[in-house]
């Protein structure tokens, strides 16, 4: 009989694992370690973990060689990669080889909880949703349109005839937060790159969730309807409830980081 | 590199060889024919006179030889060969036996047909009667060290008078009765013609010399030292001394290629600065990536216990204050190491409304310790009412920390003052505002970000004018004209119809013909800002005048003026240009030489300036201009 852990942290700093040990306990959770690669995949043998905290500069195989080794195993507990070499092509590369999330080292105790908090609402969809394609249809959350492109499941970019591009948050990502209280955007005229932080989404315990952008650009417009009603993200995610209208400054290169939402439907 | 030249294979040395030797060749052949003449003319003189005295000495014995007064005859002969120059006059008569003589023991003797006197008429096997005066000379000598001899011949023709006369000597068939033979000495003559050969030397030498000295010296001031010069440049650039400037210049093609040189250098000299800046840049991006990596997971442990703590300890407000420092100054330190990675990537600042008093004020806690360290005094000057403005906070906490080091670093330990102030001032855009993008009326690209002027990209036009074409870069700060103009195109005539500029890309004019300089009346040159109208500026070198009516008609804008002055030891002019370029460093392994390109670059990312003014051992001023309120 395997062992049931919630978390499992793989990072070569000592000092990392025990602080996410310590913050993670103080929220209830188990939390197992492992100090390379190696380790952490002889461990699934004997335990399951929820979720996998996973550093991306690692000796030996590093987070992206253990994500591949997690597929060929057939592992599917979600992945919250972080690395102290926090460049947005980590960020960008980590969410499009498959893992949930991207924390950039160093963290406070509360990103590392609020991005626990939601991959563990992450896990409890994907179940759900299995469950549900068993017994029945009913909706969990809206997949994004065709035409629209996402990075990791978190953020979409949709192009616009104009040249422009709206950017805004998946419904899947809403879902993981729950009861949104309120939208901390950027002005008109800042930039925003690819991979990092463009809008935090307070929820009602006044926890800060960051969308990180899909693509790099000017904002040419913010969405004032979104500042006065802040629930048409919850009701329409991916039309009225789009965050910034953009000029992107290197839309095609970016692209190729991107998951086209097209294939989502298939 | 360069080896010392043996003297016959220098260029100067060649040079007036073939001169020389031409020289040498044409006076040498002028001094010939002019010798030549000389002579000819003196000789042809004394034939002359040999003939007439001949013809003299014919006709004076005449009257006695028809008389057959011998005695007579023999004095007249004798006296006229005492005539000092005169050899010897004799009379030989036909059969060759010599009758008369002024040397009386020849009298009598016999000449041979062969005899230098017979020979003229007798070469040929029949005597000859007539001969012109040249054929009837002879120069011959005595013996072959005695002076030269001039002869003359004269035949003495029958005629009535003789087989008429008394003694009837002659036959009446008879045509020649005898020769007259003068013989005149050309010892004089001789003289003279060497005294006229040496004269000819002597001039031909002395001019030959004269010219090559002159030929020599004209070789070694507009040749030889220009060209010792360009060796001497070639030689400190190859070995990489790329600053060497050749300061001596001629207004000759030596000054035109000095001028050219030197403008290369200074283009290499910026590209290897570029090339090496690059390669710091590239190796400064791999350390950052280190360093990020290294430093970001023990910032994790402060990061995480600390926030963690914090909020364990709401209810213990003391502790709870000194975490929350913890906590802010460690999302700081994320904040240094982020825009450290960013640095490398060149990112955009995160700009909101803050009090630029507030942030200087938290600057100054950050460097107070280090400053009563030093004995540093700091005074602040602060204005109350700035407005809120727009600026990265953490980037312009960076500015004034790094300033307020510096200024301490100048002071040393010996201690000083810093003044630190704020102030809400008006500005007019012009000598300010700086053209960031341009374009030719096609939208191609005019900035050059391979020449910078103060560092920042100029803007690039191309200038052709008589099949000479050349780049200039404008200043791309509005009014303040630090172009650069290339030596090549100094001296242009502006107002000449030849006269092109154009975009380098495309050629279209940018000359805008409809307008004039309203100061000077030159033509005028137009480039277009993308979405703020059009920058025209007077072509003339001497002339400041640029109109930017899109930055124009807003008038005068208000500024946030912030002068950070210490008392400490002071920058020299010659280093004041480069103290804002990245890698200049005067504190050799303390610093890093990034920190004033670093804040040029935060300050220009707000579209403000910095300027510094400098006097040694008396003080720094650092000017900052930013934009005050929202824009």
């Amino acid at each position: 009989m395997k062992k049931d852990w919630d978390i499992l942290v793989v990072d070569d700093e000592q000092v990392v694992i025990d602080a996410v040990v310590k913050i993670c306990s103080s929220e209830n959770y188990t939390v197992d370690s492992a100090i390379d690669a190696k380790a952490a995949l002889q461990k699934f043998a004997k335990n399951n973990y929820k979720i996998i905290i996973c550093d991306i500069m690692m000796p030996g195989i590093d987070g992206f060689g253990f994500l591949d080794e997690l597929r060929k195993r057939k592992i599917s507990s979600p992945v919250i990669m972080t690395t102290g070499y926090s460049t947005v092509e980590n960020a960008v590369k980590s969410l499009y080889t498959g893992a949930i999330d991207f924390i950039p080292k160093p963290f406070t105790a509360d990103e590392l909880i609020n991005s626990v908090l939601r991959g563990m609402k992450y896990l409890e969809i994907q179940n759900s949703l299995r469950t549900y394609k068993k017994y029945g249809s009913e909706i969990i959350y809206v997949p994004c349109p065709s035409k629209y492109f996402r990075l990791g499941y978190s953020s979409w970019v949709v192009e616009e005839n104009l040249g422009s591009v709206l950017i805004g948050a998946t419904d899947l990502f809403i879902k993981t937060i729950q009861n949104i209280s309120d939208i901390e955007l950027n002005q008109i005229d800042d930039e925003v790159v690819q991979g990092n932080f463009c809008a935090f989404i307070k929820d009602k315990d006044e926890r800060m969730h960051p969308l990180l952008s899909p693509v790099s650009g000017r904002i040419i417009e913010v969405n004032e309807e979104l500042k006065k009603n802040k629930s048409l993200i919850e009701k329409d995610p991916y039309f009225e409830g789009w965050f910034y209208r953009l000029i992107p400054s290197d839309s095609e290169y970016e692209l190729k980081n991107l998951t086209n939402c097209s294939s989502d439907r298939l | 590199m360069t080896r010392k030249l043996k003297m016959f294979k220098k260029i100067g040395f060649k040079l007036i060889l073939v001169v020389g030797v031409t020289a040498v060749i044409i006076i040498g052949i002028f001094s010939f024919y002019n010798i030549q003449s000389h002579s000819d003319a003196l000789l042809s003189e004394v034939e002359r006179h040999a003939n007439q005295l001949s013809e003299t000495v014919k006709h004076s014995t005449r009257y006695d030889m028809l008389l057959n007064q011998r005695d007579r005859v023999h004095t007249i002969i004798n006296t006229i060969g005492e005539q000092p120059g005169i050899q010897n006059v004799r009379v030989l008569n036909k059969i060759g036996e010599i009758i008369y003589s002024s040397h009386e023991e020849d009298i009598g003797k016999m000449v041979d047909k062969k005899a230098e006197s017979c020979y003229a008429c007798h070469t040929a096997n029949e005597p000859l009667e007539r001969l012109p005066v040249q054929d009837r000379t002879r120069i011959f000598k005595l013996s072959s060290d005695s002076a030269r001899v001039l002869g003359i011949i004269t035949p003495i023709y029958n005629e009535q008078s003789c087989w008429e006369a008394d003694c009837h000597a002659h036959e009446k068939e008879q045509t020649v009765l005898g020769v007259l033979d003068v013989t005149i000495s050309l010892s004089d003559v001789d003289e003279q013609i060497n005294q006229g050969e040496i004269d000819t030397l002597v001039f031909a030498l002395s001019a030959v010399a004269v010219f090559s000295l002159l030929l020599w010296f004209v070789v070694k001031k507009w040749v030889d030292r220009p060209i010792k010069e360009l060796l001497n440049a070639t030689h400190e650039v190859g070995t990489g001394n790329l600053n060497y400037i050749i300061k001596e210049k001629s207004d000759d093609e030596f000054g035109i290629l000095s001028k050219s040189f030197n403008n290369m250098t200074q283009k290499l000299s910026e590209a290897r600065i570029q090339l090496f800046q690059s390669d710091k840049m590239a190796s400064l991006g791999r350390l950052a990536a280190g360093v990020a990596h290294e430093i970001n997971n023990p910032l994790t442990g402060v990061l995480t216990y600390s926030s963690f703590l914090l909020k364990k300890t709401q209810n213990n407000p003391e502790l709870n204050e000194d975490l929350k420092v913890i906590v802010r100054e460690t999302k700081r330190s994320r904040e240094i190491v982020k825009s450290l990675l960013d640095f490398a990537r060149q990112s955009v600042p995160k700009k909101n409304q803050v009090n630029i008093n507030e942030i200087i004020d938290r600057a100054i806690t950050i460097v107070e310790n280090q400053l009563t360290i030093n004995h540093v005094e700091l005074k602040k000057n602060f204005a109350n009412d700035l407005p809120q403005s727009t600026l990265d906070s953490n980037q312009m906490q960076q500015v004034f920390i790094n300033l307020l080091v510096n200024a301490s670093d100048a002071i040393g330990e010996k201690g000083g003052r810093v003044n630190i102030s704020t102030d809400l001032i008006k500005l007019s855009p012009y000598g300010i505002t700086h053209i960031k993008k341009a374009t030719c009326p096609k939208r191609h690209d005019l900035m050059d970000n391979e020449v910078k002027i103060d560092g920042m990209p100029s803007i690039k036009l191309k200038v052709s004018y008589n099949g000479h074409s050349g780049l200039i870069n404008l200043d791309p700060v509005y009014g303040r004209n630090h172009h650069k103009i290339p030596a090549s195109l100094e001296k242009l005539d502006i107002n000449s119809k030849e006269l092109k500029v154009v975009c380098p890309q495309c050629e279209i004019s940018l000359i805008d013909s409809t307008k004039k300089c309203p100061d000077c009346n030159s033509p005028v040159y137009s480039i277009e800002v993308p979405s703020q109208g059009n920058v025209e500026g007077c072509l003339s070198k001497n002339c400041d005048w640029q109109k930017w009516d899109a930055v124009d008609v807003g008038g005068q804008k208000e500024y946030l003026e912030i002068k950070i002055s210490d008392t400490g030891c002071g920058i020299p002019r010659e280093n004041l240009s480069k103290i804002f370029e990245p890698f200049y460093s005067t504190k050799g392994q303390k610093g890093t030489g990034l920190g004033l390109s670093v804040i040029w670059g935060i300050i220009d990312n707000h579209n403000g300036t910095i300027t510094v003014n400098s006097e040694v051992n008396k003080g720094t001023t650092f000017t900052i201009h930013l934009p005050a309120g929202k824009n």
